[in-house]
């Protein structure tokens, strides 16, 4: 490539310090890159370096109509792919005053819910990985299967579903699936409680994560983290209960939280979550209405000139969408605000003088996802 | 497929607009662009920014960052920067965020830096820095973010450049 120096990466005012790089060829950072400053074991300093797996998704946007974003914007994460179409859908359907049909909004949350449980599992599976404990890995890719054969008898496709569209879903959930569906959930809940005993109460894990890299509350306000992370941290806050959007105001469930705010608890909050997501998707088999799943809006929609700010709880986090509109049939900027992205800030504070030991346990526990933040 | 119902008719801002008048009583030149039950916009000058952010943030009770999102007017010769921040302290606005905008020329785009507000927008302010070249006065680290470190092109979201093939 014309013009790429490369830089001598040893600080060359000490001879102590050594500046090393984490990624993007480590097999657990994934396209993602942190620069490390090293006296010793000890971290000095660390410098997240995203943009290996940017793909210009917001200028893409600008360039398809309000129909054709919707396949190419589930990229960046596929194995969330309709919690980051669903805020897109949302935002669409305000701008053009949509009223989407009740037996729709059933099936989003049912397929949001799914994604919630299959990025969750795959996330406490590479922390198996991370911490030294191969069974886990093995427990959370296979288990996760499950919900992706649901998953993919409604979505049609095995991780990117394309379900979630503006006007409704792209279609119905074939006959006789919420028996089959209510089946995963009594298993899943059972299994979930052998994770506890295997896993999360397992003397290994706990000492490898209990304790390490700790995230006040208040820093987790003021460093603006979301999500799994700001939930580890005592901050009850989740978008499906503050602005309830879609169906989440039919259905009972809790907001898990805890106080420690360490790597132990960044985890421990995905799998009550797993548990609540279960609960959730239970009522939505038992209660779906009947009627019809989407509106008829035609390949074009025309979409009136407007801004809107539209925001749900991904399984990451809270996942936002500025959408100005201008009256043309593609939209004049999509601004695509990733949890992974705004988690971003808190990875360089929690790797303040740790040892390079933890550093991919505080690494995973924060549930970055680097495509996410990329986009 | 079956006829289905008209839209709901969308309830009266009634937050949005106490919210934009105790913004516009202090700072008379704010604009409020448009309010809706749980959102709200308004524009400040980039010479009040600063201090409309902070009364945000310590009177009205926004403390968490959600996303700095920038958008070229072109036709206008405009950039507009929008902090959009919600609020995890304040009980009763939950579900609200508030956009606060600044609209800066496209021939000289500076504007101040507002880690000292909210210190999460670092990232965000040097990914629109990135993305449309507009210089955050007194950041830290306007390096690039997500292009690759020899893009010597146009900042990529700005509408005068056009993707190879478009």
């Amino acid at each position: 490539m014309s013009g790429l120096t490369i830089q001598s990466e040893y600080s060359p005012d000490s001879d102590r310090i050594m500046a090393v790089s984490f990624g993007p060829q480590h097999p657990g950072a994934g396209h993602f890159r942190i620069k490390l400053w090293l006296d010793g074991d000890y971290l000095v300093r660390s410098e997240p370096d995203p943009g290996y797996v940017h793909r210009g998704e917001e200028k893409m946007g600008e360039y398809r109509n309000y129909t054709q974003n919707v396949p190419h914007l589930e990229r960046p994460v596929i194995l969330d792919s309709s919690n980051i179409l669903f805020p897109y859908a949302l935002g669409v359907d305000e701008l053009m005053n949509n009223n989407v049909p009740p037996r729709a909004q059933y099936l989003r949350v049912i397929m949001a819910e799914c994604n919630r449980i299959i990025s969750h599992m795959y996330f406490l599976g590479i922390m198996g990985i991370f911490t030294g404990h191969s069974t886990m890995i093995e427990w959370g890719m296979g288990d996760r299967d499950f919900w992706i054969d649901l998953a993919s008898r409604i979505g049609g496709a095995r991780v990117t579903f394309a379900y979630i569209i503006p006007g409704g879903v792209r279609n119905d959930m074939p006959e006789g699936l919420a028996e089959k569906g209510l089946k995963t959930c009594d298993w899943f809940e059972k299994r979930i409680d052998e994770y506890d005993r295997i896993f999360f109460k397992n003397p290994i894990f706990v000492e490898r994560t209990e304790g390490v890299g700790v995230l006040s509350t208040e820093d987790a306000v003021k460093l603006g983290a979301v999500g799994t992370v700001l939930r580890a941290s005592g901050v009850k806050r989740d978008v499906r209960k503050d602005e309830p959007y879609s169906a989440y105001p039919d259905f009972d469930f809790d907001i898990p939280v805890l106080k420690s705010g360490d790597s132990w608890a960044r985890c421990y909050v995905a799998v009550e979550e797993m548990r609540q997501s279960v609960k959730i998707i239970r009522q939505a088999f038992k209660q779906i209405p009947p009627g019809p799943v989407r509106l008829k809006l035609g390949p074009q929609p025309r979409v009136p000139a407007g801004e809107v700010y539209s925001r749900t709880e991904a399984a990451r986090g809270e996942m936002s969408y500025h959408i100005v509109a201008d009256g043309t049939p593609r939209p004049y900027r999509l601004k695509i605000g990733t949890p992974s992205f705004k988690n971003l800030a808190v990875l360089p504070h929690l790797l303040k003088n740790c040892h390079v030991a933890d550093i991919p346990v505080i690494y995973w526990s924060g549930n970055y996802w680097p495509v996410e933040a990329d986009r | 497929m079956s006829q289905v119902q008209p839209a709901p008719a969308k309830p009266e801002p009634v937050r949005a607009k106490e919210l934009a008048s105790r913004i516009t009583s202090k700072f008379p030149e704010v604009k409020t662009d448009w309010m809706k039950e749980r959102r709200l916009k308004v524009t400040a000058t980039v010479a009040t920014m600063k201090d409309v952010c902070l009364f945000v943030r310590d009177e009205l009770g926004f403390d968490h960052i959600s996303t700095v999102s920038g958008v070229d007017w072109i036709a206008k010769n405009e950039f507009e920067v929008v902090y959009f921040i919600n609020s995890l302290s304040k009980p009763g606005l939950e579900d609200f965020v508030i956009g606060v905008a600044e609209r800066v020329p496209r021939d000289n785009p500076v504007v101040p830096t507002l880690i000292e507000v909210w210190s999460g927008a670092e990232y965000d302010e040097r990914e629109t820095h990135e993305m449309f070249g507009i210089n955050f006065q007194g950041h830290p680290n306007q390096g690039h973010l997500l292009l690759p470190e020899d893009w010597n092109d146009l900042p990529p979201l700005r509408k005068d450049y056009n993707s190879p093939g478009r």
